[in-house]
């Protein structure tokens, strides 16, 4: 090591340090201070009292239904992003079909939020435009029970961003799918059919399960969708914080911390799951 | 009777001609490689033979029964492929056992069978092992006894060493010659290396731009290609164009050449005479008339391990010629020399329309 | 092997593009519908939204703050990346770890433990979203940044670029700007712009800290006018479409990442 090493080390650390201290002032303070909010009563002192309030009415209704939505965005997502990808993938698809829909994917998975809300509301809600020209055909689904501004609706919607989350997630992993197995597969007898069960989903099952756990993240963690379309009539866990916030209620403000716990102890588990996930699927296709 | 045969075998892409109605057949138990530079199409033909592609004309029988109409997993061949063809969520003996499990086999049949193709191969110790836990050479091994397993009527190899290390390469190819020749599978074996299609095939087939140039035993090949195409992709060759000017004779530049070869071709046909380097002796004539003399100079050496490899600047084109590299001291660089070659062992080609030559990695 | 188009693929493919297209199609009708009759066609929203000063005042903002957190945040990163993929391997994984807080941490986490944090700060910072918003937002955009950051700072040879410079006589500044920055300018492009497509998105800090941004203004008239929140949504699109096409263009073969409000 020559002297000129020593001199020259801290200052690549000088260099970083603006970085870490900026994560430190906006991430992890902010962070730390909503966590260990969780834990705190209106006095400041320790107190399991938030954690305990939130396992009642109304907030186990909003974890319910959150993590419900969110499963139920994250499976049918899951299912119909990877049966769109592949079909865009196959051999026998023309190649601008592939590129079609993962421009439309990248475009589409940053549409969500309010304006994603309007489209859905010009759609599909009371007056939409495929609402009347169903109405205009004799059903109305709104009078048989289906509204937009339900927690149906709000999966409906969420799909919107799942499905194409799903295709640029899952692409890579289908491509990583070597053409030499399945020649091989055939080669030594197997039926598509066959392929599939033995090598294609067994090799894909790691990524399928990342994307669809990351999708579960995705769809918990969201707000401005489902709070331009229901307004907050819908439990969700985000919305409830939202409520918080605005100001609409007014008792103990940690119970907003804690809410925050849940998400954040949810959301962890999700990464928890994933990272590991991830490692083994690019073991496998190298 | 043959027991694999092609037939006329015609695949286009597009503008290209693949394959262009090419005729083989192999007799049960034997060896053969396609050998040719990238895009002769040898690829192709063995991609039809397993069924991945079908031919825009032809046919291809095994055992007499036409084939071409018949899926890839119906056709009871094995195939290893270049790389990656093996089964990443399963270990060496899952993957080994794959063929066997498709065709119902009990599990009590399929694991000796498994452990003895592994063992065939030399991996019985690396049963457990998932592909990427093994090395290139290794993974190759287990797609071997992999397409063994199920007992094909003939093995298919494309390009299986390509991807491997120049050492692992030779000891893996004469291990596969020596498994194919102990269970006498009939075998097409894909590659562009000639050195390798010449030390383990019974018969090789050298391929260029979509036709066989010339099918025959490996010393039939080095020895007495039948075009220019082969003369230069097998081997070294030192290409001499002269015309005949007697019986026997071949005028190359001011020399006249004795060639056996050339007695009975017409006066004045444009030829071109092929000697083999270490066929190429230095030193004085022995005056005979058996032996064809070019003098020029000494320009280049190039070492090769066992020999040095000469260039000499006649007063036509460049001769090459392979002395022992322990007596390559005696021959430096810029001196004057007198090259000369049997008269009986050159051939002699036509000389029609004759294409540059490919540039080929000696 | 040669494969025929199949129909259970076509199936999938048109159900997929179905359901893509319509609600664009419904917005687009929908927005061209005349406040008076209800009925088609007049394009009299969309002359309510472009006279409509809000819309221009929250446009511009909320594109200011865009570039503003681009600027930030390539400051921030890029010395940062470059000094650890030149000099500090060890941080990568590091860095990389905290690129994934924020999908652990998202804003509606993040925006409550803001507002305690900063609660007490100076309002040239806090009460304004130069400041504050923008402080936020460069936490959002970092994962994204440093991602491609790091994808293109792995796919050249920093090492050797770098030591080349020095060899022929460059400081460090000349280094940096001559020799890195052309380097992985793709990079930081793609990067830029999917910030601009979050920023412009991001809703739910900007509600609840109470800014006047972009989006907050699309959900006023979402709230309050039906005809004219489509043809502003159609708007958004738009500016959204313009943004992933300028990240195509840049980052060509580079996979597309994902970000914005949800």
């Amino acid at each position: 090591m020559e002297a000129g090493r020593g001199v020259r080390l801290p200052l690549a650390w000088l260099v970083v340090l603006p970085f870490f201290l900026y994560a430190f002032a906006f991430m992890f303070l902010p962070a730390g201070k909503v966590l260990f909010g969780a834990f705190q009563d209106a006095d400041g002192g320790f107190t399991l009292a938030n954690l305990e309030e939130i396992t009642n009415e109304p907030y186990r209704t909003s974890f319910k239904t959150s993590i419900e939505v969110s499963l139920v965005t994250a499976l049918l997502g899951g299912a119909l992003g990877f049966l769109i990808a592949y079909s865009t993938i196959r051999d026998g698809t023309p190649r601008w079909i592939r590129s079609a829909f993962t421009t439309f994917s990248g475009v589409a998975a940053n549409f969500a939020g309010i304006p994603l809300a309007a489209a859905f509301i010009a759609t599909a809600g009371t007056i939409g435009i495929v609402t009347q020209f169903l109405a205009g055909h004799g059903y109305n689904p709104y009078e048989h029970g289906f509204t937009l501004f339900s927690k149906t609706g709000v999966e409906l919607v969420y799909l919107y961003f799942q499905i194409p989350l799903m295709i640029l997630v899952i692409a890579p992993a289908i491509d990583g799918l070597k053409q030499e197995w399945r020649e091989a597969a055939a080669n030594l007898g197997a039926t598509p059919r066959q392929f599939w069960r033995h090598v294609g989903l067994p090799v894909l099952t790691p990524s399928l399960l990342g994307a669809v756990v990351l999708l579960f993240g995705n769809s918990f963690a969201a707000y401005a969708t489902a709070y331009a379309l229901t307004g907050g009539s819908v439990p969700l866990v985000p919305i409830t914080i939202g409520f918080y916030l605005s100001g609409d209620v007014l008792s103990n403000p940690h119970l907003s911390h804690a809410l925050a716990l849940g998400m954040f102890v949810v959301l962890a588990v999700m990464m928890a799951i994933y990272v590991p996930l991830q490692r083994i699927s690019s073991r496998w296709v190298k | 009777m043959a027991f694999v045969e092609l037939r006329s075998l015609r695949r286009e892409f597009g503008e290209t001609v693949a394959l262009d109605g090419i005729d083989l057949s192999l007799e049960q138990g034997e060896f053969l490689s396609l050998l040719g530079p990238s895009g002769c199409g040898k690829t192709t033909a063995l991609r039809i033979v397993a069924g991945f592609d079908r031919p825009d004309a032809g046919t291809v029988l095994v055992g007499g029964k036409d084939m071409t109409r018949i899926p890839p997993n119906k056709r009871d061949m094995g195939m290893v492929f270049q790389a990656y063809s093996l089964f990443p969520n399963m270990t060496a003996e899952r993957n080994v056992e794959f063929g066997l499990k498709i065709r119902g086999l009990h599990t009590s049949n399929r694991r000796g069978k498994v452990e003895e193709l592994l063992e065939l191969v030399g991996l019985g110790h690396a049963r457990k092992r998932y592909p990427h836990q093994l090395s290139g050479g290794m993974q190759q091994r287990v797609a071997l006894a992999r397409a063994l397993a199920i007992e094909p009527r003939v093995l298919l190899l494309d390009e299986p060493l390509s991807a491997l290390d120049a050492k692992v390469r030779v000891q893996l190819r004469e291990e596969i010659r020596r498994i194919q020749s102990r269970l006498g599978i009939t075998t097409i074996y894909v590659t562009h290396d000639q050195e390798e299609a010449l030390s383990i095939s019974d018969r090789v087939a050298v391929l260029s731009q979509g036709h066989i140039e010339q099918v025959g035993p490996p010393g039939e090949i080095y020895d007495d290609p039948a075009t220019p195409f082969v003369a230069d992709f097998v081997g070294t060759m030192n290409r001499l164009e002269g015309t005949v000017e007697g019986d026997g004779i071949v005028a190359y530049g001011e020399t006249r050449l004795a060639i056996a070869a050339a007695r009975g071709r017409a006066q004045g046909e444009r030829v071109m005479v092929l000697v083999r380097p270490e066929t190429v002796e230095l030193g004085p004539t022995n005056g005979d008339g058996t032996s064809s003399t070019i003098t020029g100079e000494i320009i280049s050496h190039t070492f090769l391990g066992a020999n040095m490899r000469l260039k000499i600047a006649g007063a036509t084109s460049d001769l090459t010629a392979d002395v022992p590299a322990s007596r390559a001291g005696a021959y430096p660089v810029g001196m004057r020399v007198q090259a000369h070659f049997p008269g009986e062992t050159a051939r002699v080609l036509t000389l029609e329309e004759l294409p540059a030559p490919a540039p080929v990695d000696h | 092997m040669r494969r025929r188009f199949s129909w259970g693929a076509g199936l999938w493919l048109f159900i997929g593009a179905a359901y893509f297209l319509i609600p664009l199609v419904a917005t687009l009708l929908f927005s061209l519908k005349s406040n008076e009759t209800g009925q088609c066609c007049s394009l009299s929203s969309y002359g309510e939204i472009l006279h409509d000063p809000a819309f221009w005042k929250t446009l511009r903002l909320s594109l200011i703050l865009a570039v503003e957190t681009i600027v930030i945040a390539l400051v921030l990163l890029i010395p940062t990346v470059y000094c650890v993929h030149l000099k500090l391997p060890r941080l990568r994984p590091v860095i990389g770890f905290l690129a994934l807080i924020p999908f652990v941490v998202p804003p509606i986490i993040l925006v409550v433990g803001l507002l305690d944090v900063f609660k007490g700060s100076p309002s040239w910072f806090y009460a304004e979203p130069y400041g504050f918003l923008v402080g936020a937002y460069v936490i959002l955009a970092f994962p994204y940044i440093y991602f491609a950051l790091d994808a293109g700072f792995r796919a050249i040879d920093v090492h050797t670029l770098t030591e080349a410079s020095q060899n022929l006589g460059a400081n460090w500044r000349t280094t940096l700007f001559s020799v890195i920055l052309p380097n992985i300018r793709a990079a930081a492009l793609a990067g830029a712009f999917l910030t601009l497509a979050i920023v412009m998105g991001e809703f739910t800090i900007a509600s609840l800290a109470t800014f006047d941004t972009f989006p907050i203004y699309l959900q006023y008239i979402n709230q309050n006018k039906a005809y004219p929140a489509a043809a502003v949504t159609l708007i958004a699109f738009a500016i959204t479409w313009g943004a992933m096409l300028s990240l195509l263009l840049v980052g060509r073969d580079r996979a597309v990442q994902l970000g914005g409000a949800k």
